[in-house]
């Protein structure tokens, strides 16, 4: 059982290393001559000014939320929507029903989002 | 679809409908704490109402993933009132913080939605659903006043240990599934002597427990417990404290009930639990003995009587049972009283009741003196209230499995945990302060503490009822 996988372990011990010889291997065999101007962040050809770890606005964190509200909704209405012919064969109205219900359920956390000022930014 | 089983999960629709319905009243009226305060308390004693009318009719609903009536509907019937009575007081103390919101009922309502799912899940997909939907709520009503420091550090806390409490018992539920290739409870403990067998579903069960542990806050999974009591705004402790346990217990029930039946090899996993149940006494009763702060001293208690607790569910005996059901609604009312009471002393979030507060209580507020006094005689088992009767029976219980040991190290703790319960007493009636201390009490306040009261005292006197109703109930 074991032995078919023995291959398959050398290669990808095979791929590690040679994949840390390599990046390893710019900074052995490259030459260095460093200078502040060398050293400084990229910033396409911009000053950096200061550091990129920043406080963000807590309003980005609202939309995230806002987004993810419409997120789940797709993910359940489009294979709902694609079966939609053989479920009410099977289920009848009470398919439809429950999607609307659902609907209801995921509006709620928007329409109080909305309400609270979620997209009032000054 | 039936209509019946609408009918049957009723309780669980009214909540979750009004959960939904005052998201939109929050959202459209401006000011809407007052209204669903109202909304919430008629829908709670509709679901009060209707289960217990319909406690007769057992279900399974759902394609035996929802069970309804019966026993489910008893722990309805406990996490509905305690939920109630958190709301009742709660009103009064949130309006004295100056932090009166309605989002606050909103969170107490979704957490009850997930509490019920719990208590009647027969599958473990569902109860792990339940479990988030009640952690998440209770994440958010640790830290209720994000402009207090506590409140922050007590939501922060238990976020990210009890995510990480979540992780292991999904991964539980994931080993426990692949070994069974079924999630649903009822076939697992069919199949629960063949499935021991095999170390992946072992692993898994282990992994189950330990993710219940930390809910139930027992040892070694505890020490979120004190730090998060003492942080959370006083009525959401007594929430977490008495709900928060009670659902969990009742998953754990639910998850091990099988083992009643003497066909199923229970020992390893009683063992386990029995592990667990002496460490919990133990640590519980002498760290609370440190404690000067209220709220942390009743945490380490808390951790305490979920030791008690586990002795009957690994005694494994249908006496063990119905004995933790007993314990646990006979806590609830216990120490929703004791924060209760805690939090009348409080007049904003930052504030730190200690030992020292209680100093001469008897003298210029004895009626409360003769509650706190009567709630610490109860918590700490005394005869003849209804905590006595509630670890009278897990220690029959245990003796009734041969588990003796678990008795007298369960009768070991109540002794050490009676000092200092009793100290309370000590300080409120002999000793005396200039200092008064305020009470800010109100009709509703004495209106909930002396419901507890009374049925700690039904319970105590008359326990027979509540524990026939129980055994019934079990199957």
């Amino acid at each position: 059982m074991i032995e078919q996988y023995i291959p398959l372990i050398l290669a990808i011990l095979i791929a590690l290393l040679f994949s840390l010889f390599l990046l390893k291997a710019s900074s052995w065999f490259g030459p260095q001559r460093p200078n502040p101007e060398k050293l400084s962040t990229y910033e396409s050809g911009m000053e950096p000014v200061r550091t990129a770890r920043e406080r963000f606005s807590v309003k980005f964190y609202i939309v995230a939320i806002m987004f993810i509200i419409f997120d789940i909704e797709v993910v359940f209405l489009y294979p709902w929507a694609v079966n939609l012919k053989n479920l009410i064969d099977l289920m009848g109205f009470f398919i439809i029903a429950e999607m609307f219900i659902f609907i209801i359920i995921l509006l709620a956390g928007y329409l109080y989002l909305l309400k609270k000022g979620a997209l009032k930014w000054d | 679809m039936e209509q019946q089983t609408f009918l049957n999960i009723l309780p669980i629709l009214i909540v979750s409908t009004t959960t939904i319905a005052t998201i939109f009243v929050e959202a459209f009226y401006k000011r809407s704490d007052n209204l669903i305060y109202w909304l919430s308390i008629v829908s709670l004693i509709l679901t009060l109402i209707y289960s217990i009318l319909t406690i007769n009719v057992q279900n399974l609903n759902f394609s035996n993933t929802l069970h309804s009536g019966g026993i489910t509907n008893l722990f309805y019937f406990v996490l509905s009132l305690t939920s109630l009575l958190v709301i009742i007081s709660a009103r009064d103390y949130l309006l004295r913080a100056k932090y009166h919101h309605g989002e606050f009922y909103i969170l107490i309502f979704s957490s009850l939605l997930g509490m019920m799912l719990m208590a009647s899940s027969r599958d473990l997909i569902l109860t792990f659903l339940g479990l988030e939907l009640m952690s998440l709520s209770f994440y958010v009503l640790a830290g209720y006043n994000r402009k207090v420091l506590f409140n922050n550090e007590a939501s922060l806390k238990y976020f990210l240990l009890g995510a990480f409490a979540s992780g292991f018992l999904l991964y539980g539920i994931a080993l426990i599934y692949g070994s069974a290739q079924t999630t649903n409870i009822l076939l697992i403990v069919n199949e629960f002597n063949n499935l021991l067998l095999k170390p992946l579903f072992v692993l898994g069960l282990v992994l189950l427990l330990i993710g219940f542990s930390f809910k139930v806050a027992s040892v070694p999974f505890h020490m979120w417990v004190p730090d998060v009591y003492e942080g959370s705004p006083t009525v959401v402790s007594a929430l977490m404290s008495t709900a928060g346990k009670t659902a969990a217990f009742a998953a754990l029930i639910i998850s091990f009930y099988g083992s009643t039946t003497s066909q199923v090899n229970f020992e390893i996993v009683a063992k386990i639990i029995s592990y667990l149940a002496i460490a919990s006494m133990l640590i519980g009763s002498i760290t609370a003995i440190a404690q000067t702060n209220l709220k942390r001293m009743l945490a380490y208690s808390s951790i305490a009587h979920a030791g008690y607790m586990l002795i009957g569910i690994a005694s494994a005996n249908k006496l063990g049972m119905s004995g933790v059901i007993f314990y646990l609604i006979v806590y609830s009312f216990m120490n929703v009283a004791s924060f209760i009471l805690i939090s009348l002393m409080e007049n904003d979030f930052e504030k730190r009741i200690s030992l020292n507060d209680f100093i001469g209580l008897a003298n210029t507020h004895p009626w409360y003196a003769a509650i706190m006094a009567l709630m610490m005689f109860a918590l700490s088992g005394l005869p003849p209230f209804g905590g006595f009767f509630g670890k009278y029976y897990v220690f029959l219980a245990a003796i009734k499995a041969d588990l003796t040991y678990l008795a007298v190290i369960g009768v070991i703790s109540s002794v050490i945990s009676a000092y200092f319960y009793l100290r309370v007493v000590v300080y409120m009636y002999f000793r005396t302060n200039e200092e008064r201390k305020d009470i800010f009490h109100t009709s509703a306040d004495n209106f909930v503490l002396v419901l507890c009261t009374l049925f700690v005292l039904q319970l105590g006197i008359t326990p027979n009822l509540v524990l026939d109703l129980i055994t019934r109930f079990l199957p």
